[in-house]
């Protein structure tokens, strides 16, 4: 216990020694969750318009007042030509061209018929998609107010019509912050643990000081709880700043218990510095650790729901999920904050991440050995 | 010269003799662009939905039909109360649930009107608007096979171009940012590890009392990485054009010619953070918290910067991959010439020019 008790204040003396280190890590959560949450929207507004109009009738100028009145559309053009508009879209000045054709008003009340163009710049597949949607319910809109104006009332209300109510549980407001925020803090423990202790073990191996901790009568278990310890503080330590300032940036806090939220985090924790550790120990540069490190990060990262539901991925990569430890923490953090989960709704979560830990800290007690 | 050509044969001995970084430093985006081209997509596919049928007739049944036909959905059929659609919500065992009203078909044949609840878990916004949209849409297309007889009159109709992107493909956005991302992570991040790395274990005093100038010193240690970014580039792009059917519509010396540029840039930014730090880690973290962080978030890549507020908007200016990813969407997709890109190339040179100015002006040759 006294062997410990040294060996874990020199942990946290080497940890405070480095300001520049300690400032990092305090100022990461801070960063983050200032940024992300602000960066990370894809919540799209200002879709840069641009505008053929080959009609210039009262019905084009309304529908385009519509595009301009809805919130969503920012008009930064009038193009003559289509291939004018074009360019603007190659020079990244519009996302999305409407082309309305002449004749438009009149081939609308006298034919019953008419089209519109839309034309969006692709290249993000999502934007592009959204836009044509907002686009779309737009003219449908104004197609339905000129359908009212034209056609009697009793008419169009013969024809049966189902009704659909919508609504959102959970987040009401539709608000994108309330979906990524939880996320981030999962993503800020993960980062600082995982990166820290990743590279505990192999500094002191290639400082060198590990052959003099390895002569001492320091017991294995004494030695991997000492490396253990003090980053499962700090990552706490980093939880609680980003819970406190999610409250006061965003006003967020869980719906569920903050214990919960603690206990696993803690769980999580043990599981993700073991995996640190065993990355230590295998390495044997820091250079070589910070790389299997960032590697492991990437794909924990991107397979783990962050920005991209793991619902729609393909089977083979939803199996990966699985053995992905941040997914847990990101999918438990949401429904605690988000859905006010309790301890029994995320009985599998705990289940999963305390396996993870015993796996991984058995490897690492297991490979590490006092040669070198 | 020859001095030159031993010190970047030193260096080199170094990276190949760590064959798990160079591993991963080769396979890195190879499972990148794997993983952004096939297992993330915005596609929905299988959500998981309940539904609380009250009213059990023909329509109702019809509509589920039509549901479960769509591949979008899958629908649970454990779940058959409000009780158990609020639990199911709560473990994340459902996105969606849809409630019929009781006498469906009664009512929307005598009152010519009748209602359907859709409930999204909102938990994620635009997965629960993506989800709603489908699903009401699936229901409005069966109204309207339904209503065939009563066509609507006065129907705008609207025609759809997806330009460049005409398959809406992921790789086109992930290979840019990729791109920018992997060559500033091997170029910035490892170069200034490797020079402090020096600087930590007391080897760079030997270097620097060697006869060889101080900044050969540094050149020999940035070359190795410049050679692997190359190497990197080519896996890339052969990669995207082969695998991930993505075409290079503008002319490939521009595009490999802005890339020596960005790679220039990146290794003497890696060079100014390797001259205000000491040790690894902090290089590490610099290089993590200031580099790839705004790379990822405010580069254009992953999130649309116009979205952004506007402070955020303006500190996207100073992130080098911003520019970078423009110029390679550009050429490579839009296929468009220097005369449209000049300007971002400038800017990449002129941040280039001043991070060496910096690192000159920092760079202390007695430690």
């Amino acid at each position: 216990m006294r062997t410990l008790k040294f060996l874990l204040r020199k942990e946290f003396l080497q940890i405070f020694r480095d300001k520049l280190i300690l400032r990092m890590i305090f100022a990461l959560p801070i960063i983050q969750l200032i940024l992300l949450p602000y960066a990370a929207t894809y919540e799209i507004k200002n879709i840069t318009l641009s505008v053929v109009d080959h009609d210039h009738s009262e019905y084009s100028r309304t529908l385009i007042n519509k595009f301009t009145s809805s919130g969503y559309f920012k008009l930064v053009d009038y193009s003559r030509t289509y291939n004018n508009a074009l360019d603007q879209v190659e020079k990244d000045k519009a996302d999305l061209i409407v082309e309305i054709p002449e004749g438009f008003e009149r081939d609308l009340i006298r034919e019953s018929e008419t089209k519109i163009l839309l034309a969006a710049n692709a290249i993000s597949g999502q934007t592009a998609g959204l836009a044509v949607a907002y686009a779309n319910s737009i003219i449908k809109d104004f197609n339905n107010h000129v359908r009212t104006q034209w056609i009697q009332q009793p008419r169009l209300n013969a024809i049966p019509a189902i009704e659909i109510t919508s609504s959102n549980w959970f987040n009401p407001q539709m608000n994108y912050k309330k979906f990524i925020v939880p996320g981030v803090l999962a993503l800020l423990v993960t980062l600082v643990g995982f990166l820290m202790s990743s590279l505990n073990i192999v500094k002191e191996k290639e400082v060198g000081t590990i052959e003099q901790l390895n002569v001492s009568p320091i017991k294995k278990y004494q030695f991997i709880l000492s490396k253990l310890i003090p980053f499962w503080v700090l990552g706490l330590v980093v939880l609680t700043i980003g819970f406190i300032i999610s409250f006061i940036i965003y006003g967020i806090y869980p719906a569920g218990s903050f214990w919960v939220g603690f206990l696993f985090a803690g769980i999580y924790l043990i599981a993700l510095l073991g995996f640190g550790l065993l990355t230590s120990i295998y390495a044997d540069t820091q250079q070589q650790a910070m790389f299997i490190a960032y590697f492991f990060m990437l794909i924990f990262i991107l397979l783990g729901g962050l920005f991209s539901p793991i619902e729609n991925m393909p089977d083979w990569a939803q199996y990966l999920t699985y053995v992905n430890p941040v997914r847990y923490l990101i999918e438990a953090m949401r429904m605690l904050v988000l859905k006010g989960s309790s301890f029994w709704d995320l009985r599998y979560h705990f289940l999963v991440v305390i396996g993870f830990g015993i796996v991984f800290n058995g490897l690492a007690i297991w490979n590490y050995k006092k040669t070198i | 010269m020859k001095q030159l050509i031993t010190f970047i044969q030193k260096e080199f001995h170094h990276i190949l003799r760590d064959t798990r970084s160079m591993l991963v430093l080769i396979g890195l985006p190879i499972v990148q662009l794997l993983i952004f081209g096939f297992a993330i997509t915005t596609e929905v596919r299988n959500a998981n939905i309940a539904i609380l049928d009250n009213s059990k007739d023909e329509i109702t049944q019809n509509i589920i039909t039509k549901i479960e036909s769509s591949q979008y959905f899958n629908i649970d059929r454990t779940i058959k109360s409000n009780e158990q659609i609020e639990k199911a919500f709560k473990s994340g065992k459902i996105k969606l649930a849809i409630v019929f009203q009781a006498n469906f078909q009664n009512e929307l044949s005598h009152s010519n009107k009748a209602q359907l609840q859709i409930i999204a878990d909102a938990t994620d916004p635009n997965q629960a608007t993506t989800l709603t949209n489908y699903l009401s849409s699936i229901v409005v297309d069966y109204q309207n096979e339904m209503n065939q007889q009563n066509k609507l009159p006065y129907a705008i109709k609207t025609e759809m171009r997806m330009l460049y992107n005409p398959q809406l493909k992921g790789a086109y956005t992930s290979v840019p940012g990729v791109m920018g991302m992997i060559l500033l992570l091997i170029s910035a991040m490892m170069t200034s590890i490797a020079i402090v790395r020096e600087k930590e274990l007391g080897t760079m005093e030997i270097l620097l009392v060697s006869p060889i100038k101080p900044w050969l010193v540094v050149i020999s240690k940035v070359i190795p990485y410049f050679i692997i970014s190359l190497i990197n580039v080519a896996t890339i792009l052969i990669l995207s054009v082969f695998v991930l059917g993505l075409p290079i519509e503008g002319s490939l010396f521009l595009l490999i010619g802005s890339t020596i540029i960005y790679i220039f840039c990146a290794l003497s930014l890696g060079i100014l953070i390797s001259t205000i730090t000491e040790t690894q880690q902090a290089a590490m973290l610099i290089s993590l918290l200031g580099l790839m962080l705004p790379v990822v978030m405010l580069s254009g890549y992953a999130f649309p910067i116009a979205n952004m507020p506007t402070i955020l908007q303006v500190l996207s200016n100073l992130v080098p991959a911003k520019w970078y990813i423009i110029i390679v969407k550009s050429v490579m997709i839009k296929g468009i010439g220097i005369e449209q890109i000049w300007k971002e190339l400038l800017i990449l040179l002129t941040m280039t020019g001043t991070f060496l100015l910096i690192s000159i002006k920092r760079f202390k040759i007695r430690l």
